[in-house]
């Protein structure tokens, strides 16, 4: 088994509206594999039809080499999963809610207890095994529904944004231990809205917008072949944004137009920076700063972002757009050590 | 939820004590012994159906409980067979527990009362059924007031619980075989009066035809619900 998530032609349709449009993607053992998208994408869809929550409204989708449609318990008992909205059973405890969802994998009072306590300390959750649900906050509740994830030790976990809500210190904590899982050879896959989370750990990702996937690589990849190197943040206030386009012309090799900021992408931030200190006009900020995947995110599913609706324009060179950025973007030249 | 145990026993003292003073023995029975069985069977019915009309829906729907679940091997069906079952314990439970109270006061006697719980457990099925049909049907927390007061309110009077029905018009009496209150408070106060009891069996297959046919109800429309 080479893939132990493999998606051919995977659609779901909820009452004939699209929210998957026939995707395709590929999952291997081990890999931290990441679902980014703007809301509405089709994430959560797509990731119910791999925990066999609903069927593929049509298209192939096997998990650990079996097909969701007929192997869905099978395929159940391996995975753990952690929902978008937390589910825990407010009715029971703490320590209670890890016992009875062991339940229903059949494991053992005596071992689920163990492994419950286990998981209870990896989360930093031990102490309050007695509490109702209720009691806790919400960053805490998000760390019991991971623990709650992992009671019969999953081949895949599937995390639908796992750490919105959560402090930094928590996301850190549950990044690491997630990390520790990963070591072990577990596979995960998880949708997220924080790019640099995403950036820092999925070895491979897809961008996804209205059901479609856009883009598919690993994180620096998809930064380099879509936004380059550096990018220059300017403040317009009053100035017209194409008035600035053509004072940098051949300078840059793409660029963004979100509200009133204009992204400049560019292999050589520096020397934009400078051909803009003798621009008449006044900006409100300018900003120098490495390229990351928010600005590939931000490309890509850019439209209708504004607060006002106005959408936002996203001009490229010709060719660019989709393709391959221009040889600018990838020159060797690149390695510009100070960005201020 | 405790107030379901403590319901039946008001209707029998206010009822059994206070009206029975006026009323003559009823087939053979004080009306206390008469109206007891009645009140076994209508109490199991109700705590079935808050059980599986409200309890139901809050875990389904507020709570997520199946869908948290259904993320481990149990399917959605395991989930609302699990619910039929727990309105169905629900029905034992608090029936069997009036059952007690009432063996205790000597308001019943035959051994025959000893196949109270089996009667029960049936029709906690059917009931549990029935409810989870109507939570199916119209998922909405205020919907179950309909519920009560159309359905399961109309049975609990009109299905000899308080009073023979050979006293009602002809029609009523016909419309109360449709009633599965009606056989099922026929059966436990069949099996407490203990003679003739084989003249039941009739009242037993209604209840578990009636279960049979209602059950695939449920389960379609609560996968629904829940599997969009
Ligand atoms: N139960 C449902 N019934 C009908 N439509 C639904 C249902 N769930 C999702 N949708 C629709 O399907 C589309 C995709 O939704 P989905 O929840 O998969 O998006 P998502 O990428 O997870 O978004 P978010 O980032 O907001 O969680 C949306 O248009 C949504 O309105
Ligand atoms: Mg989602």
């Amino acid at each position: 088994m080479e893939y132990i998530i493999e998606a051919a032609g995977l659609v779901k349709k909820y009452n004939g509206k699209t929210a998957v449009d026939a995707i395709n993607f590929t999952v291997r053992q081990q890999e931290c594999f990441g679902l980014l998208g703007p809301n509405g994408a089709g994430k959560t869809s797509t990731v119910k039809m791999i925990h066999c929550f609903f069927l593929p409204t049509a298209g192939r989708l096997s998990v650990l080499g079996m097909d969701v449609r007929t192997h869905s318990r099978a395929i159940k008992r391996q995975l753990g999963v952690v929902p978008q909205e937390n589910n825990l059973d407010p009715d029971l405890g703490v320590l209670e809610n890890l016992l009875v969802y062991a339940g229903f994998f059949g494991i053992t009072r005596s071992s689920a207890l163990n492994r419950a306590g286990e998981l209870l300390e990896f989360f930093d959750l031990s102490g309050y095994e007695r509490e109702r649900v209720e009691t806790l906050s919400g960053g805490m509740k998000r760390r019991l529904t991971i623990a709650r994830a992992l009671i019969n030790s999953p081949n895949i976990l599937i995390l639908d944004e796992p750490t919105t809500g959560l402090d930094p210190q928590a996301r850190h904590l549950v990044w690491q231990r997630l990390r520790h899982l990963k070591e072990q050879g577990v596979t995960i896959l998880l949708t997220t809205h924080y790019m640099d989370e995403a950036a820092q750990w999925c070895d491979r990702l897809v961008i996804m917008d209205e059901g479609r996937i856009l883009e598919e690589g690993k994180p620096q990849e998809l930064v380099l072949k879509h936004v380059g190197k550096e990018v220059l943040e300017i403040g317009l206030g009053n100035e017209p944004a194409g008035v600035v386009l053509d004072h940098v012309s051949g300078m840059i090799c793409g660029h963004l137009i979100i509200g009133d900021t204009l992204y400049l992408y560019s292999a050589g931030g520096q020397a934009v920076l400078q051909a803009l200190q003798h621009f008449p006009g006044r900006f409100t900020h300018r900003l120098l700063r490495y390229a990351t995947l928010e600005d590939v995110f931000l490309k890509l599913t850019g439209r209708g972002l504004t607060a006002d609706g106005k959408t936002v324009a996203g001009y490229f060179p010709p060719g660019l757009e989709g393709a391959p950025a221009s040889p600018g973007c990838l020159s060797k030249d690149l390695e510009s050590k100070h960005v201020p | 939820m405790s107030l379901n145990f403590i319901e039946p026993l008001l209707y029998l003292s206010a009822l059994g004590l206070g009206l029975g003073a006026y009323v003559q023995p009823i087939e053979g029975m004080p009306y206390l012994g008469y109206l007891a069985p009645g009140l076994i069977a209508s109490s199991a019915m109700f705590a079935t159906s808050y059980e599986c009309t409200y309890g139901t829906f809050i875990r389904m729907d507020f709570q997520k409980t199946f869908h948290a679940i259904i993320a481990t091997p149990a399917s959605i069906d395991d989930v609302i067979m699990g619910e039929v079952l727990f309105g169905t314990f629900k029905s034992l439970l608090y029936g069997s527990t009036i059952l007690l109270v009432v063996f205790g006061l000597k308001l019943v006697s035959s051994p025959w009362v000893l196949l109270i719980p089996v009667v029960l457990a049936l029709s906690g099925l059917f009931f549990a059924v029935l409810a989870m049909t109507w939570t199916g049907l119209v998922p909405n927390i205020n919907s179950f007031n309909y519920f009560f007061s159309l359905i399961i309110t109309p049975l609990f009077l009109f299905s000899g619980v308080f009073f023979p029905l050979t006293g009602m018009p002809a029609l009523m009496q016909q419309v109360a075989w449709f009633s599965p209150l009606y056989h099922v408070v026929k059966l436990t106060r069949g099996l407490a009066a203990g003679d003739a009891v084989w003249l039941l069996a009739g009242d037993f297959i209604w209840l578990l035809a009636a279960t049979v046919i209602l059950l695939p109800a449920p389960l379609f429309l609560l996968r629904r619900l829940t599997i969009k």
